[in-house]
């Protein structure tokens, strides 16, 4: 712990920086942070996929034009399913509705993660109690059962349906993180000289509090992407989503119906699953890289440079 | 006392409104998801069962929203689930009952593995920071927790089931050479049928315990009571164990608490792929056959058991940490 010095900026004070500049060290630190790169690295390869399934992915994926249970091939990469539609072709355009889902979600339970979780600690009074207690219900109810119910009446429902009912239950968990990490900075120094200058509590949220809190929104957001994707898939997988649409978890629904694994056809099952759980470590990479930006005590240590002190 | 009186009030809290949500789900959903339902059944139930599920679901009724509302929390609160659909005329608590011990036997076994061994990793991870474990297994679980549990379950059903044929990977015992009664032979059985399972839960819920543990205990030992009793002379295992980690495993075993509701829905997942006769598969196969009765019941006794679960995990807090008495 350093001695607060009269420097203008106290240590222990997350320096106050206009958002372009956090995020130009923001940028820095990903590459420099070998987990930040290689989930960066990833993430772009999906996204330069979704947006683009057609440049390496020729075939119609919901077509079924071929022979089904074919292998391997130069035409076909990862053979055909049961009903003779191209498994690469699924895979690749089905990326696309993962990552719709993936950063819609991510973006809009983030957006109501800040709102209650910034705004309520920083208002504080009767609004912080009642949307404190809101979060901790919706932190402790177990949200799986509950989206599995919804969607269950819903008569399972399409990608927009996945996408609202995810987002109206999942903002919780970020929002208490946001919350106590508000509730720290709202006694802060910066915070009482724009209260003096007479700012409207509006600009002092939107212009004070937000920018110092950039790093963990960014973390919040890779959260709550990483938690869409598997909900998704899963409601999917289970058969609570829209069977026709192109998407990793209606294969894996598809592959299960026809029981893939039993009938030799792994890779109806196996391919889509390695694309959530690599898409996944990528968000989830992000998310620990950040992590350990923000909290320095966490970065690895270089052996090089270890002292054993027992 | 003030703080286990203010976690047993949440808890009420949180009861009510997930008695509440149940209550309104079906009645807010565009058409009332359970007339179909009932129209299926109709003439096959008797008038005391047709309604019950009246109640339940809102169906039929002139009833204002306020009094359905309170005869609902009534019929609920005395265990009135009505009757299920797909196991007519079997009532829900009744079918309920037999899937509970699976669930609680498999999601309990392996969560407490996981918890204890995870712990323990994180422990040695930290202590020997730097070293051979602390660079292998944090990339390792960060990896394994974006992964989805059902699918972690099919790779092991793939390699162990389908291709090596060393376990078995369907159901809870052996249906057609087995009848289930307590001799060595069933009990070999039901373990033989669970290690699939439980190995999948295991895989992926142990990240969260290795890495958070392995946090909080890279925190604990910049303490200067650590650095004390080095001063000490302290042999090392009794600074990690009795020094570092004792004060270290309070924020994991909130966590504990927190990370049911993940261990529950991968629980879910994981008893579908296995056809495990457990509670998750019979709420899947309650979506399925749309019998909302007892999917209803399911949701609440899952939401109930978890709840039980965090305020279970908030006594032992408070019991172990005397800074939670001191601060209420």
């Amino acid at each position: 712990m350093a001695i607060p010095l009269s420097l203008g900026q106290p240590a222990g004070e997350p320096r106050r920086l206009p958002a372009s500049r956090a995020l130009a060290r923001m940028g820095r630190a990903v590459r420099s942070n070998h987990k930040a790169t290689v989930g960066t690295v990833l993430l772009a390869l999906f996204i330069l996929v979704a947006l683009f399934p057609g440049v390496i992915a020729h075939d119609n994926p919901s077509l079924d034009a071929y022979k089904p249970h074919l292998g391997l091939s130069t035409a076909h990469l990862l053979g055909t399913t049961a009903y003779g539609q191209d498994m690469f072709a699924q895979l690749v355009w089905g990326t696309r509705n993962v990552m719709i889902i993936a950063f819609t979600v991510g973006l809009a339970t983030t957006g109501i993660a800040v709102l209650v979780g910034v705004a309520g600690a920083y208002l504080g009074g009767l609004w912080d109690s009642s949307l404190g207690v809101l979060t901790d219900v919706l932190l402790v109810i177990p949200l799986f059962p509950l989206l599995i119910v919804i969607a269950a009446y819903a008569h399972g429902g399409g990608t927009l349906l996945l996408i609202v009912v995810i987002t109206v239950t999942s903002w919780s968990y970020t929002a208490r993180q946001l919350r106590s990490q508000a509730l720290t900075l709202r006694s802060r120094d910066f915070l009482q000289a724009a209260r003096v200058r007479g700012e409207r509590r509006l600009y002092i949220i939107v212009m004070e509090v937000i920018p110092t809190m950039t790093s963990l929104i960014v973390a919040s957001f890779l959260t709550n992407a990483l938690y869409a994707i598997l909900f998704a898939s899963s409601l999917q997988f289970i058969g609570l989503g829209d069977p026709d649409t192109v998407s990793w978890g209606t294969m894996l629904y598809w592959a299960q119906n026809n029981a893939a694994l039993q009938t030799g056809q792994p890779l109806w099952a196996i391919a889509p699953g390695a694309c959530i759980a690599v898409l996944g470590a990528a968000f989830a990479l992000l998310n620990y890289a950040f992590d350990e930006i923000g909290n320095p005590a966490l970065r690895p240590v270089r052996r090089s440079k270890r002292v054993r002190s027992a | 006392m003030r703080y286990a009186l203010r976690r047993l009030g949440f808890f009420v809290l949180t009861l009510w409104v997930a008695l509440t949500l149940n209550f309104l789900l079906p009645r807010l959903m565009p058409g009332n998801p359970a007339l179909a339902m009932m129209g299926k059944f109709h003439g096959e139930l008797t008038p005391q069962s047709l309604n019950a599920l009246e109640i339940l679901f809102g169906v039929d009724t002139h009833a204002s929203l306020g009094s359905q509302y309170i005869s609902y929390l009534h019929q609920v609160v005395t265990g009135n689930f009505g009757t299920s659909l797909d196991y007519y005329p079997a009532s829900v608590s009744s079918v309920i009952g037999s899937a509970i011990w699976w669930t609680f036997g498999l999601v309990g076994v392996s969560t407490v593995l996981a918890f204890i061994l995870g712990t323990g990793l994180g422990i040695v991870a930290a202590w020997r920071r730097g070293g051979r474990l602390d660079s292998v297994l944090p990339p390792v679980f960060v990896i394994a927790s974006a992964m989805p549990y059902f699918w972690v379950g099919m790779v092991l059903v793939l390699v162990f089931g389908i291709s090596l044929h060393w376990l078995p990977y369907v159901g809870g015992y052996n249906v057609t050479g087995d009848t289930p009664a307590f001799t060595l032979h069933f009990i070999g059985d039901v373990l033989s049928h669970s290690i699939l399972p439980a190995l999948s839960l295991l895989i992926t819920t142990i990240g969260t315990w290795i890495l958070t543990m392995r946090n909080t205990m890279i925190t604990t030992l910049a303490e200067d009571y650590v650095r004390m009793a080095r001063a000490k002379g302290l042999p090392g295992w009794r600074i990690m164990i009795d020094y570092a980690a004792r004060n270290a495993i309070l924020p994991n075993l909130t966590g504990f608490a927190m990370s049911l509701g993940f261990v529950v829905s991968g629980a879910i997942l994981i008893e579908y792929v296995f056809n495990y006769p457990g509670v998750g598969f019979m709420l899947l196969q309650a979506v399925q056959g749309e019998d909302y009765p007892l999917m209803q019941a399911l949701f609440l006794l899952i939401t109930v058991a978890v709840l039980v679960a965090i305020l279970l995990a908030d006594i032992a807090t408070a019991l172990l940490d005397p800074r939670t008495r001191a601060a209420s």
